[in-house]
């Protein structure tokens, strides 16, 4: 460890640590690039991919990141977005668990969908998206649909869950799941112009939120559809919530709710 | 009695965002979801005075009643 802390520490410019240099150290000491990706860290070094989170994200907030787990459930308007961004903030892991593949309808909003990869996995392309990106994160593919039947299995260790369903029936599974092993859930939804986040933190319940008067599963986004704006935004106040949750920083949603209305600009918070 | 109902999102659409209605005693949010013309299936949050209710609440004089639909895309 002192052969590489000292190789690192060499090699550090500016308290900066290059890919090359990261890379180069994997190999000669055997290590993966997030296992470096940890000493340099430890070293109150930084990788030079995260120079410009410096001001934001320390080096120790930065390595409990890389020490994190991230559940996403949904990999499509709002889960590509949330995958995308996790990954170069530096989250060592991400679960990303959805059953389908991608068909046309998904190339207007979903950032993982391409015109080569339709017809193939939701997770497989969040897969090699995040190894294109960043080699310290760790992406699981789940090609699987969350269920109460598989969600202890799902969501054990994670240090946050963020929901990118596409349905609210599930979503109440999800919102229980999380509940049943005290793991903090970040809670987004959107139909054409609007949107909406809440956090449930450990032993809160975002329940009255997802309320509905009728039966249904599906939401007005039925009729609206859902453009390529919304999600992004909805992802992102997402990602910024998990993050603060990782951190254990700022003041994240909890026992309130956001709603967007992009369509008038107007932003509204109700409580629980 | 009047009644404050505040609607939001796609909601408005058609509607007037905010406006205070005269409805005669024992009005319920039901009734008022109905003669708006808005499906049930489509109701999601329904707040009055800032508070979580049910279709069946009956509204009292003065009340603000904030109708939201129901957003379950991802």
């Amino acid at each position: 460890m002192k052969r590489l802390n000292d190789y690192l520490t060499g090699l550090a410019v500016d308290g900066l640590i290059s890919a090359a240099v990261q890379s180069d150290a994997s190999l000669h000491f055997d290590l993966s690039f997030a296992e470096v990706e940890a000493a340099i860290l430890e070293l109150g070094l930084c990788p030079a991919r995260y120079q410009r989170n410096r001001q934001t994200i320390s080096c120790a907030g930065q390595l409990a990141l890389l020490r994190s787990c991230v559940v996403v459930i949904g990999c499509g308007g709002l889960g590509g977005y949330v995958i995308e961004e996790l990954a170069r903030l530096g989250v060592g892991r991400i679960a990303a668990v959805d059953p389908d593949v991608f068909e046309e309808h998904n190339l207007n909003r979903q950032l993982l969908c391409t015109l080569g990869n339709l017809g193939q996995d939701k997770v497989t392309a969040a897969a090699r998206r995040v190894a294109e990106i960043n080699p310290a994160v760790t992406l699981v593919p789940l090609r699987t649909a969350f269920g109460t039947a598989n969600s202890r299995e799902l969501l054990a260790g994670a240090s946050v869950v963020v929901d990118a369903l596409d349905n609210i029936a599930t979503r109440f599974e999800l919102v229980a799941g999380c509940r049943e092993l005290g793991i903090p859930l970040v809670h987004g939804a959107i139909a054409g112009w609007y949107g909406q986040v809440a956090t449930q933190g450990a032993g809160e319940d975002i329940s009255p939120f997802l309320s509905r008067a009728g039966a249904g599963t599906k939401g007005v986004e039925t009729r609206l559809g859902n453009p390529s704006f919304t999600p992004a935004l909805v992802a992102s106040l997402q990602v910024a919530e998990a993050c603060k949750v990782m951190l254990s920083q700022g003041s994240t949603a909890s026992g309130r709710m956001l709603l967007c209305n992009l369509l008038d600009l107007e932003f509204e918070e109700i409580r629980l | 009695m009047q009644v404050t109902v505040k609607l939001f999102a796609s909601f408005r659409t058609g509607r007037t965002p905010i406006e205070i209605c005269d409805y005669p005693a024992g009005t319920a949010v039901a009734d008022v979801v109905a003669r708006l013309g808005i499906p049930v299936a489509d109701l999601g949050i329904m707040l009055v005075n800032h508070r979580h209710v049910h279709l069946d609440r009956e509204l009292a004089d003065g009340d603000i009643l904030a109708i939201f639909p129901l957003l379950g895309g991802g």
